[in-house]
C-alpha cells in the first residue's frame, strides 16, 4: 500500500516538474543503461534533485536514489515520508559527531543493492556569482572504494530561476539537464586531483549548454 | 454542445488527404536522396510532416470538442509559449512575483474571460491592467537594476503568448447573421491561411529561393518563399470562402492581410531570437523547435483577423 502510493507521488512530482520547466535530457554520451552510477550535479535549487530525477528515463529513475541530509528530510512524517518511501533518498547526518553510520558506507551499500546515487559535491546550494563550489570529499572516497563505477557529471541549467531560495511558488522556465560523458578514479590518482578532474569535467559540460545572452 | 459541422468534418477529411499525400512525398523523398538518414533536409522535412500530423489531430480534436476543448487548448498553448518567451527573457529574483502573477492570474483570468464572452475585460485585462499591475508588484521587491527593460520583457511576453494568442478562441465568440454556430470554422480558415502561408513559403523557398529578403534577420527566408507562399495563402483563402462569411473576394483580401501580418510577425520574433543569442525558442515539437516558432505567425495576425471581421461582418 505504502509502495504504491509511493509510486503514485512520484510520478505526480514529475508531472509536476514536466509542466513547471518542461525539462530536457542531454545526453552527451548516449542515453544510459542500468548499470549503478554516480551522477554528481551542480546545486543552486531545493528541486534538482526533482530534475536530473524526471530527466531520467522511466526505468533508470526507478533504481537512482539520490543522497540527501537526514536532518532536513525526517524533520517531520510528510517530508520522512517523501524521502524515505518515495525518493527512497540515501539519508545522511550531516553533523559528523550525531553519526551512528558511515556515510560513504551507506553510499556503497546503495551501489552495491543495483542503485544509481544522485549527489551534490558542493554539499550547499551555490548562491555566488562562481558556477561551482569547491567539492566535497565523498564524491572521492566513494570513487577509490568503487573504481569501475561510471562517475557522470550532470549540469542542471535555469531550475534556479524556476524556483530561486527564498520563494515558495515556482514559475515556469524551461530547464534542461545535460548528462555529460562519464570519468572515473585513475589509480594513485590523489585525492586534490582528483576532485579537481571532476570538478573541471562538470564546469565543461556546463560550457556546452545553449544559453541566452545576458 | 453541438453536432459536429458537416463543413467541419469535409475540412478535416481534405486535410487528412492533404497530409496523407505529404507522408507519401516524404516517404519517397527520404527513400531517394537520403537513405541512410544522413540529409539533413529531408529529415527535417520528415519531421515536420511527424509532428504537422500531431497538430492537426490535437486540433480538430479540440474544435470537434467545441468551445472548452477549443479554449482549453489555446490555453495550454499560451502557456507553453509564455514558457518558452519568459525562459529567454534576462529576469532577476525580483521579478519572481511578477512573472508568478502572469502565470497563474493573468492567463487563467484571460481565457475565462474569453470563455465566458466578456468582451470589455479581455480586451483590456493584459493592455490596461496587466500592464499597470506588472510593474507595480515588479517595484516592490525593491530591485531597479535594468527595470524598465525586465517589465517590458514581462509585458511583451503577456501580450505575445497570452493577449494575441487568446484572439483564436475569442472568435468564438463573434455573432454574425447567418453564420450561427459556424464560428469555429472562422479558427479553421485562419490557422489554414497561416499555416498554409508558412508551408508554402517553406516550400517555394526550397524550390526557388534565391534573393534574401531580410539577411540580417532571418537568413533561410527569400523574396521567391515570400512571394509564392503569399500568393498561394491568398488563392487557398479564397478556395476556403465557402466555409466563411465573406465571399470569394474578401476572403482573398482577408487571407492577404493574415499573410503579410504573419510574415512581419515572424520576422519580428526572429529578430528577438537573434538579440537573445538562440535559434529556435524550444524544443518542444520535433522538426519546428518551440510552440513559439510554429505559433509566431499565428499571433501577429490573429488580433487583427479578429477585429477586422468584427468590425465588418458582427453585430456584436
Amino acid at each position: 500500500m505504502t509502495g504504491l502510493l509511493a509510486g503514485l507521488v512520484a510520478n505526480l512530482i514529475v508531472i509536476f516538474a514536466r509542466f513547471v520547466t518542461a525539462v530536457r535530457g542531454i545526453w552527451m554520451s548516449g542515453p544510459p543503461d542500468t548499470r549503478p552510477k554516480v551522477y554528481f550535479a551542480n546545486h543552486t535549487s531545493n528541486g534538482d534533485f526533482v530534475l536530473v530525477w524526471a530527466a531520467l528515463p522511466h526505468r533508470v529513475r526507478s533504481r537512482t536514489r539520490p543522497v540527501a541530509a537526514s536532518d532536513y528530510w525526517l524533520t517531520n512524517p510528510l517530508r520522512a515520508f517523501v524521502g524515505r518511501e518515495v525518493f527512497k533518498a540515501v539519508l545522511i547526518n550531516r553533523n559528523p559527531e550525531e553519526r551512528t553510520e558511515d556515510p560513504v558506507q551507506l553510499m556503497l551499500n546503495a551501489l552495491d543493492d543495483g542503485s544509481s546515487l544522485i549527489l551534490f559535491p558542493e554539499g550547499k546550494r551555490n548562491m555566488g556569482p562562481d558556477r561551482l563550489l569547491p567539492f566535497k570529499t565523498g564524491l572521492y572516497h566513494l570513487a577509490r572504494q568503487r573504481i569501475d563505477t561510471d562517475l557522470v557529471p550532470v549540469w542542471i541549467e535555469n531550475l534556479n530561476r524556476a524556483l530561486p531560495k527564498g520563494e515558495i511558488l515556482p514559475i515556469p522556465i524551461i530547464c534542461t539537464v545535460t548528462f555529460g560523458p562519464p570519468i572515473q578514479i585513475a589509480l594513485n590518482e590523489t585525492k586534490e586531483d582528483f576532485l579537481a578532474r571532476a570538478q573541471a569535467a562538470l564546469a565543461k559540460v556546463a560550457e556546452t549548454v545553449e544559453r541566452p545572452r545576458s | 454542445m453541438t453536432m459536429p459541422l458537416p463543413d467541419l468534418t469535409s475540412l478535416l477529411a481534405g486535410l487528412g488527404l492533404f497530409m496523407l499525400v505529404a507522408s507519401v512525398a516524404g516517404y519517397v523523398l527520404q527513400l531517394w536522396f537520403s537513405p541512410e538518414g544522413d540529409n539533413p533536409v529531408i529529415e527535417n522535412l520528415n519531421a515536420r510532416i511527424r509532428s504537422w500530423w500531431a497538430m492537426i489531430i490535437l486540433m480538430a480534436l479540440a474544435l470537434l470538442a467545441g468551445r472548452v476543448g477549443t479554449t482549453l487548448l489555446f490555453a495550454f498553448a499560451s502557456f507553453a509559449a509564455l514558457r518558452e518567451f519568459v525562459t529567454l527573457l534576462d529576469t532577476r529574483r525580483g521579478d519572481h512575483w511578477a512573472v508568478a502573477v502572469a502565470f497563474f492570474i493573468v492567463l487563467p483570468l484571460q481565457y475565462w474571460f474569453i470563455a465566458t464572452n466578456w468582451y470589455g475585460l479581455y480586451s483590456i485585462l493584459i493592455p490596461v491592467y496587466a500592464f499597470l499591475i506588472i510593474p507595480m508588484i515588479a517595484v516592490l521587491r525593491g530591485d531597479t537594476e535594468r527595470f524598465l527593460g525586465r517589465v517590458a520583457g514581462i509585458q511583451w511576453a503577456l501580450m505575445i503568448c497570452v493577449y494575441c494568442i487568446a484572439h483564436v478562441p475569442a472568435l468564438l465568440n463573434l455573432e454574425i447573421p447567418g453564420y450561427a454556430g459556424r464560428n469555429v470554422m472562422l479558427i479553421a480558415f485562419l490557422i489554414i491561411v497561416v499555416q498554409g502561408s508558412d508551408v508554402a513559403q517553406y516550400i517555394w523557398g526550397k524550390l526557388l529561393g534565391k534573393r534574401k529578403i531580410a539577411p540580417s534577420v532571418s537568413p533561410s527566408k527569400t523574396v521567391e518563399g515570400f512571394v509564392g507562399g503569399a500568393l498561394s495563402a491568398v488563392v487557398i483563402g479564397a478556395a476556403l470562402s465557402w466555409i466563411t462569411p465573406f465571399g470569394p473576394v474578401r476572403a482573398g483580401l482577408m487571407a492577404f492581410v493574415i499573410v503579410i501580418a504573419g510574415f512581419l510577425g515572424g520576422l519580428v520574433m526572429s529578430a528577438i531570437k537573434r538579440d537573445r543569442g538562440v535559434k529556435d525558442w524550444g524544443h518542444t515539437i520535433p522538426g519546428h523547435g518551440g510552440f513559439l516558432d510554429r505559433l509566431d505567425s499565428v499571433i501577429f495576425s490573429a488580433p487583427i483577423f479578429f477585429h477586422l471581421t468584427r468590425y465588418w461582418w458582427s453585430l456584436t
